[in-house]
Formats: structure tokens, sequence, C-alpha cells
């Protein structure tokens, strides 16, 4: 009985990881896909890192602790979702190394060739996390084929189905709206004004694949199912929708927090919508419900819950607050003068 | 190639590439928080200098240590499924608790120190950097922790089909994790140390700079030796506590084939691994026993002891051991050296160009202390519960022969354009004094 309670809460905190990462990380993962439409020249690229620069890795350590929180509580989902993904997953950690390394290197050498190099590479390594991540979610939601030894029956070809896809281009999508949001709210001028145009004309893209997702998901996945056992569920897709609406709402009001804050919103909504539809799995089978690894079936023993509930409600707060003091402290307006004295890269 | 020996591979690649800036990163930020800490304290710009200057270097070193960080922390759960589950109720928590306690520190610190020059007072830019080092410390402690409990597992019950969780402070306060913390950690003063004094020895030979770089000097010698030392006696202790928990480490780490009442040191061997013997041996009698055990007269357990399905491999086991141990003297003379002319190093040109030959030193003696701890207690991945074989993945061979070699090709890159960056940079010298 008790047992139950901490898989329970360990399965919101998995859940709350998730949403985090997606949110913070989101941001920056769509500033590097956007670098190359958006920026026309030095000066404007250097701002699109200053705006990034002291945000995402302390970001990424949010998948780093998703990974970590999923080991701690739910070893066996760990193991079987890690090792049944083994390609979709090295590609997205190689997709990170790549990009952590080439924020750190590209203004190191003064050459353009150089940076040229290393703005690709920022590129490739934002568009493929983003892609890879919708897709395994959406898989995730789908179900998918592993046996009652907990074998992965699919190949990494069979993940590339249209649903999964479909989620891949809704990642992209809501990142690059989101990572325009951002740069519109830090940096100013004639950059800005471009950002507010393409986060415009992004979000009709997005709209549109974000009700398309919600819809298949109705005949493709069981998600739904939960929401007709607790309506109160509907919060979060609820949560999505008003987000998503009042993106361009307060785009045109040019109130670029609130623009950022509201596609926040949207991602924090819809990682909840799907996550509460998923429970009590974490990894379902589509083979046989009965393979599914749920928070029950798969989770650490109860000492370990509790002592992990302990050191997360101790520390994560902590984390939060110096997280959001950081973003106090950082979220100048990076103007020309700025940018001439900046630090770190 | 075999799924587990790609598998073992790669892991090896991962975890000694991570661990090729994982050592600079723990010494170099602390080294840089003393200097800033300095210039806080007297405002002499010498040290803000040097803050900044042992800073960018750090801060190089840094991007690769985080991104192969993140490809180890996966591996656990692609590679090795059967062990995540078998040890995930012990094992995963430490992991989630070093990031949550360590990683977003460290990464958010960093950022704070590396962009806050103009915006922050210099006493909380100055708290940055300790916190950054702080975190780094504390991360190593929890992963170190972790390791341990592989190395010697305790507070564990097997039920349900696999290991949990019984006693967290016998995990926490596990004293071989403890020994291999206060090993590794000062293992990595000491690299950094070398690294800080052999770069200013190349610049002071070229009378660059001199004044900036006696200052760094004198404060990484003192620091360097104090840690050479320290290590040299901790290695000691360590080395007793293998020989009592892990009987057949200690064995192939001495080559010692024959269980023995008053063991020799063998100072130097050709271990013939086939034939169960040594090729050529000086050896110095009755020292292993005394050593190990802290009495001449001990037996020590030789390799015969035990089934050949349980003995790690022995020439790569012993002579890892004897080049980190050999290494480690040598640093603790060297380091000796440096500290007599701390004041004013410029007089012994020869141990100015000894420090930049040493430079390198550091890295082979981690690595090869790694090698020791992690061969040597193969053929357990968990020792004594249960085997490499036993925890890899069902994966298909084509899989993990992809990685590897996309491990190889893409670290063997980053690498090398890392540690150009690193020389570059260190070359270059600190920025010109402000007008
Ligand atoms: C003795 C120290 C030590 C050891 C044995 C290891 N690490 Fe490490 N690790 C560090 C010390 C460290 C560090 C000094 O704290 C790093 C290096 C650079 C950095 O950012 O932090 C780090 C970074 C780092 C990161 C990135 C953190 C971030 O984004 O800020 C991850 C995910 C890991 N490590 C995970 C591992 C795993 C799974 C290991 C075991 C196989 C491991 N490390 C061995
Ligand atoms: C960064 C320093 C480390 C280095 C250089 C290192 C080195 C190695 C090497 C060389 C192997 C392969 C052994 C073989 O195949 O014979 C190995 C295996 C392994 N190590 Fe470590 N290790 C390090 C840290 C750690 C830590 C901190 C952990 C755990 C937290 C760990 C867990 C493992 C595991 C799970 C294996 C499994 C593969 C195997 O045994 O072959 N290692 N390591
Ligand atoms: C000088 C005498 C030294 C002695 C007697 C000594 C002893 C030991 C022993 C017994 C181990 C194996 C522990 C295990 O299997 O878990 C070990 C591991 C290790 N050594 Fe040393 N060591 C010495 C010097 C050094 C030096 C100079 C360095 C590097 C600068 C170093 C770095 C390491 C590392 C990184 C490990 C693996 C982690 C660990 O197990 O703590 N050691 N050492």
């Amino acid at each position: 009985m008790e047992h139950n309670v901490f898989q329970i809460i360990w399965f919101v905190l998995w859940g709350v990881l998730w949403a985090v990462y997606f949110v913070l990380d989101g941001f920056d993962l769509g500033a590097g896909i956007l670098l190359p439409c958006v920026a026309k020249n030095e000066t404007e690229r250097r701002a699109i890192y200053q705006a990034v620069g002291p945000f995402w890795d302390g970001n990424e350590v949010w998948l780093i602790t998703a990974g970590g929180a999923t080991f701690a509580a739910f070893p066996k989902t760990y193991a079987v979702m890690f090792s049944g993904l083994y390609t979709a997953l090295y590609l997205l950690l190689f997709a990170l190394i790549i990009r952590g390394v080439a924020i750190e290197f590209r203004g190191k050498v003064e050459s353009p060739g150089w940076r040229r190099f290393w703005d690709f590479l920022f590129w490739i390594g934002s568009l493929i996390p983003a892609l890879i991540l919708g897709v395994a979610f959406a898989n995730i939601f789908k179900g998918l084929p592993i046996d009652e030894k907990g074998l992965f029956r699919g190949s990494f070809l069979s993940l590339l189905n249209p649903y999964a896809l479909l989620g891949g281009v809704l990642f992209i999508l809501a990142f690059s709206v989101h990572g325009a949001t951002w740069l519109a709210y830090r940096i100013n001028g004639e950059l800005r004004e471009r950002l507010a145009r393409d986060a415009k004309i992004l979000w009709i893209f997005e709209a549109v694949v974000v009700v398309a997702f919600l819809l298949f998901s109705l005949k493709l996945t069981p998600l739904w199912n939960n929401y007709l056992k607790a309506p109160i569920l509907f919060v979060f897709p609820l949560l999505a929708v008003v987000g998503l609406l009042l993106i361009p709402y307060f785009l045109n009001r040019e109130r670029w927090l609130a623009a950022f804050l509201s596609s926040g919103a949207l991602i924090l909504g819809f990682t909840a919508w799907g996550v509460a539809g998923l429970f009590p799995n974490l990894f379902p089978s589509s083979l046989n419900p009965e393979w599914s690894l749920t928070i029950f079936n798969s989770s650490s023993s109860p000492l370990t819950l509790k002592i992990m509930t302990v050191v997360a409600v101790i520390f994560v707060p902590i984390v939060l607050a110096y997280t959001f003091w950081t973003y106090r402290t950082f979220s100048y307006r990076i103007t020309k003068e700025e940018l001439s004295y900046a630090e770190g890269y | 190639m075999d799924v587990l020996w790609a598998s073992r591979l790669q892991f090896a690649v991962a975890a000694f590439f991570h661990f090729l800036f994982v050592p600079l990163t723990l010494g170099l930020s602390l080294l840089t928080a003393i200097y800033e800490t300095i210039y806080v304290k007297t405002g002499d710009e010498d040290y803000k200098r040097a803050a900044r200057f042992w800073g960018r270097l750090f801060l190089i070193n840094f991007a690769l240590g985080v991104v192969t960080g993140i490809t180890l922390e996966f591996q656990f759960g692609t590679n090795w499924r059967y062990y995540s589950e078998y040890v995930g109720d012990i094992f995963g928590s430490l992991l989630a608790i070093e990031a949550t306690l360590a990683f977003f520190l460290e990464s958010t610190f960093i950022a704070v120190w590396a962009f806050g020059w103009n915006r922050l007072s210099p006493k909380v830019h100055c708290l940055a950097i300790w916190l950054t080092a702080l975190a780094s410390n504390i991360s190593a402690l929890w992963i170190l922790i972790a390791n341990g409990w592989m190395q010697h597992p305790v507070g564990y019950v097997i039920r349900n089909g696999r290991a949990e969780l019984q006693d967290f402070a016998a995990v926490v306060f596990n004293k071989f994790a403890w020994l291999e913390f206060l090993h590794t950690v000062p293992a990595a003063y000491v690299l950094s140390g070398f690294f800080v004094l052999g770069v200013s020895a190349w610049h002071l030979l070229r009378k660059n700079e001199v004044e900036f770089f006696r200052k760094s000097f004198r404060v990484a010698a003192v620091w360097t030796a104090v840690f050479s030392l320290f290590l040299f006696v901790e290695g000691h202790l360590h080395g007793t506590e293998v020989a009592h928990t892990q009987p057949t480490k200690l064995a192939a780490m001495e080559a010692l084939w024959e269980t023995e009442k008053g063991a020799p040191w063998t100072l130097f061997a050709i271990p013939d691994e086939k034939n169960e013997r040594n090729l050529f041996e000086i050896k110095i009698p009755k020292l292993l026993s005394l050593l190990a055990f802290h009495s001449t007269e001990a037996e020590v357990k030789g390799l015969k002891a035990f089934p050949p399905e349980e003995r790690p491999p022995v020439n790569l086991t012993f002579w890892s051991f004897r080049i980190m141990v050999g290494l480690g003297l040598w640093f603790v003379l060297l380091s000796l050296w440096a500290f007599k002319n701390r004041e004013n190093p410029l007089q012994s040109p020869r141990m100015l160009k000894a420090l930049i030959f040493t430079l390198p030193l550091p890295y082979i003696a981690i690595e090869a202390g790694w090698m020791v701890a992690e061969v040597g207690r193969q053929p357990w991945i968990v020792y004594g519960l249960m085997k490499t074989a036993e925890a890899v993945s069902p994966l298909s061979p084509v899989q993990v022969t992809v990685t590897l070699l996309a491990f190889v090709v893409f670290y063997a890159v980053l690498g090398v354009i890392d540690f150009w960056l690193l020389a570059h940079y260190a070359r270059k010298g600190p920025e010109p004094v402000k007008a």
C-alpha cells in the first residue's frame, strides 16, 4: 500500500522532470534550429549564442536527471527502454555531444570558416535531438513491440512510423516557436522583428500539428482512456491549448516574455497530457498489455523510493531557486554594446 | 566482434575518454578559485588575470568533460541492461543523487562564472567558481560511492531476484568507496598542479610574463607537493584495503601465482599467463606481506588459489599498477623540488624542463590507476555478485560495433581539437594588463 504511494509520487516526478526538461532545453534547442534561418550576420549569430549561452548546460542536466531518475525509481524500465531504443538513443547522445562542443568551441578561433563549421554542427545537434525525442515519445504513447522478457521485437526503422514522425515534427515546431519567442524576448532591434514574424508563421504549422497529433492519438493510442476515467485530467490538454492560443496573442502585442511563457505552458501541458495518459504505464507493450512495464512492476524497493523522495524534496527546490536566480541575473536585453564586451564565448 | 567485447571496449573508451578531462576539471576549478580568492582579498590584478587565464583553460577542458559524461550515464541502460535491472535499486539512486546534488550546481555556476565577470560583484563572482569546484567534487564523491559499491558491495539484500537496498548508510559510508574518493580526487589535484606548473615553467623559461607565472607557480608548487605526498600515503592504505576485500585483484597487481607466507614484493616481472608463472622477476623478500597486511609473515593468496575463470587479466593489471606507483614516486620527488624553488623557480632551469616534460605523465598515471581498479576487478562487474558477461544487453553485434566505431572516431577528433585548443591558449599566455 505504502509502496504504491511512493511509486505514484515517482511517476509524477518522472513526468515533471521530462516536462521541465522540454520547457527549458526546448528553447535552446529551438534557438539552434533557427540559427541558420534567422541570423544574417556574425553579430546576429553571436547574439543568439549569447541568449542561450548561460543556460543550455543547466537545462541539459534535466535530461540527465530524468534519465537518472528513471534508473533510480524504475530500473527495469530504464534497462528495457534504453537497450530497446539503442540506436535512437545513441543518435541523440552523439547529437548532444556535437552540440555542446559546438557552442563551446565556435568562439575559440578567429576564423569565419571555423565558425561556419560549428554553426552547422550546432544546427544539426539541435535538430536531431528534437526529432528523436518527439519520435521516441510518440512511440511510447503508442506502445512498442516488447515481449514478455522485455526484449524489443522491432527495429530502428519500425520506430519511424507516421504517427511517430508526426511527433517528431511536432517537437521540432514546438521547440522552434519556443526558441523564437525566447530570442525575441532577449534580443533587440531588427533581428527581433524577423524572429517575431517567423514565430507567427511557424505557429500556424505548430497549431495544425498539435491538433492533428491530439486527434490521431485518439485513434492510435489508449492515451485518452485515462481522461474518461478522471475528467479532472482535462486541465492538461486545456493548458496546452490555452498556451497555444496565447502565443500569437502576445506576439502581436509585443509582449515577448508573455509569449515565451505561453509557449512554455503549451509544452508543459502537452507533456503532462501524454504522461497522464500513460499512467500507470511507463513503457507499454503493443504486443500484449500484460507485458507492459508499469510503475508497479518495474519500480525500485520502498526504501530506495523513500530515500529518493527525501533527496528530491530537499534538493529540487534548492535547484529551482538558484536556477531562477540565474535566469533573473542573465536575462538582460542583448544589444550591440552588450555584445562588444560579451563574456564566455 | 561479439556483443560482450564490443560493449566492454565501448565502455572502456567512453570512461577513459571522460577521465581525460575530469581530473583537470576537479583540480583546476579549485586552483582558479584560489587565485580569484587571493585577488578578492589582496586586490592584486595579477591574480585576477591568473583566474581568467587558468579559468579559460578550465572552461575549454570542461566542455568535453560534460559531453562525455552524458554518454556514460546512459550506457548502463543501453549496453548493460541486466546489470541495470539487477543493481538499479542501489546503483541507480546513487547516479540520480549525483545529478541532483552536483550536476545542476556545477553547470549552473560555471555559466554564472563565465558570463558574470561584468555583472556580479567580485565576491559573488568568486563564490560562483567555489560553488563550481565544490559541485565537481561532490559529483566525484557520489560517482565513486557508486563505483565503490561495484568494487565492494555492502548494505544490500538479494530479494525479488535482484540486489535491493537494505542499509543506505552502509552504502554511503562504504570504506572502499571513501578510499577511492580520497585517492582519485587528490590524484586529480596532482594532475592539475602539474598542469599549472608545466605551463608556468614553459613561459618562465621563455621569460614571458615572469612575475605573473612566478605567482601562479608558487601556489601550485605548494599544492602539488601536498597532494603528491598525500596520494602516496593514501595509495598504500588503498592497497591494504584491496588486499582484504579483493584478493584476486591484489594477486594480479603483484603477479603472485603461489599462495605464500611472507610473500615478496615484485619489482619487475614478465607474467606468463598461459603457464601460470613469471618468466623473469626481481623480488624484495617479505615486502608484499608487510605492505598488504602489515606483518612480514602474513599469508598472501596467489592466483592459483582461484579458478582460472575468476582471475583478472594479469599483465595489464600488473603493469598498470607498476606504472602508476612508479610515476607516483617521481611526482613526489619532482613536486618537492618545485616546492623548494617556489619563490624563485627561474634559478633552476633543469627543474623547469623536468616540469614541462612531466605535464602529460599524471594523465598516464591516472588512466593506469583506473586500469588497475577496473580490469583488476574482472571478471566481476559487481565484485563477487555478478559477472560482466551476465550483465550485457541482448543487442546485435552490428549495433554495438557501429556505435563503438562512432565513439572512437568522434572522440578522437574531438580530443585532438580540444587538446589543440588547450595548448593554443596555454601558449598564448594571460591577457595583457589593461592600461
Ligand atoms: C572522480 C570523478 C568522476 C568519475 C569517476 C566520473 N565522473 Fe562524470 N564527471 C565528473 C567526475 C567524474 C566531473 C568532474 O564532475 C565532471 C567532469 C566535467 C564536468 O562537467 O563534471 C563530470 C561530468 C559528468 C556528466 C555531465 C554533467 C553535466 O552535464 O554537468 C555526467 C552525466 C557524468 N559525468 C556521468 C558519469 C558516469 C555515469 C560515470 C561513471 C561511469 C562518471 N561520470 C565517472
Ligand atoms: C572514469 C574513470 C573510469 C575508468 C577510466 C574506467 C575504466 C573502465 C574499464 C577500462 C573498463 C573495462 C574493463 C574490461 O573490459 O576489462 C570498465 C568497465 C566498467 N566500469 Fe569503469 N572506469 C571508470 C569509472 C567507472 C565508474 C565510476 C563506474 C561506475 C559508477 C564504472 C563502471 C563500470 C562498468 C559498469 C563497467 C562494465 C564493463 C566491464 O566491466 O567490462 N566505471 N571501466
Ligand atoms: C604512489 C603510490 C600509489 C599507490 C600505492 C597507489 C595505489 C593504488 C591502488 C592500490 C589502486 C587500486 C584500487 C582499486 O583497485 O580500487 C589505485 C587506483 C588508482 N590510482 Fe593509485 N596509487 C598510487 C599513485 C597514484 C598516482 C600518482 C595517481 C595519479 C596521478 C593514481 C591514480 C589512481 C586512480 C585514478 C585509481 C583508480 C581509482 C581508485 O581505485 O581509487 N595513483 N591506486
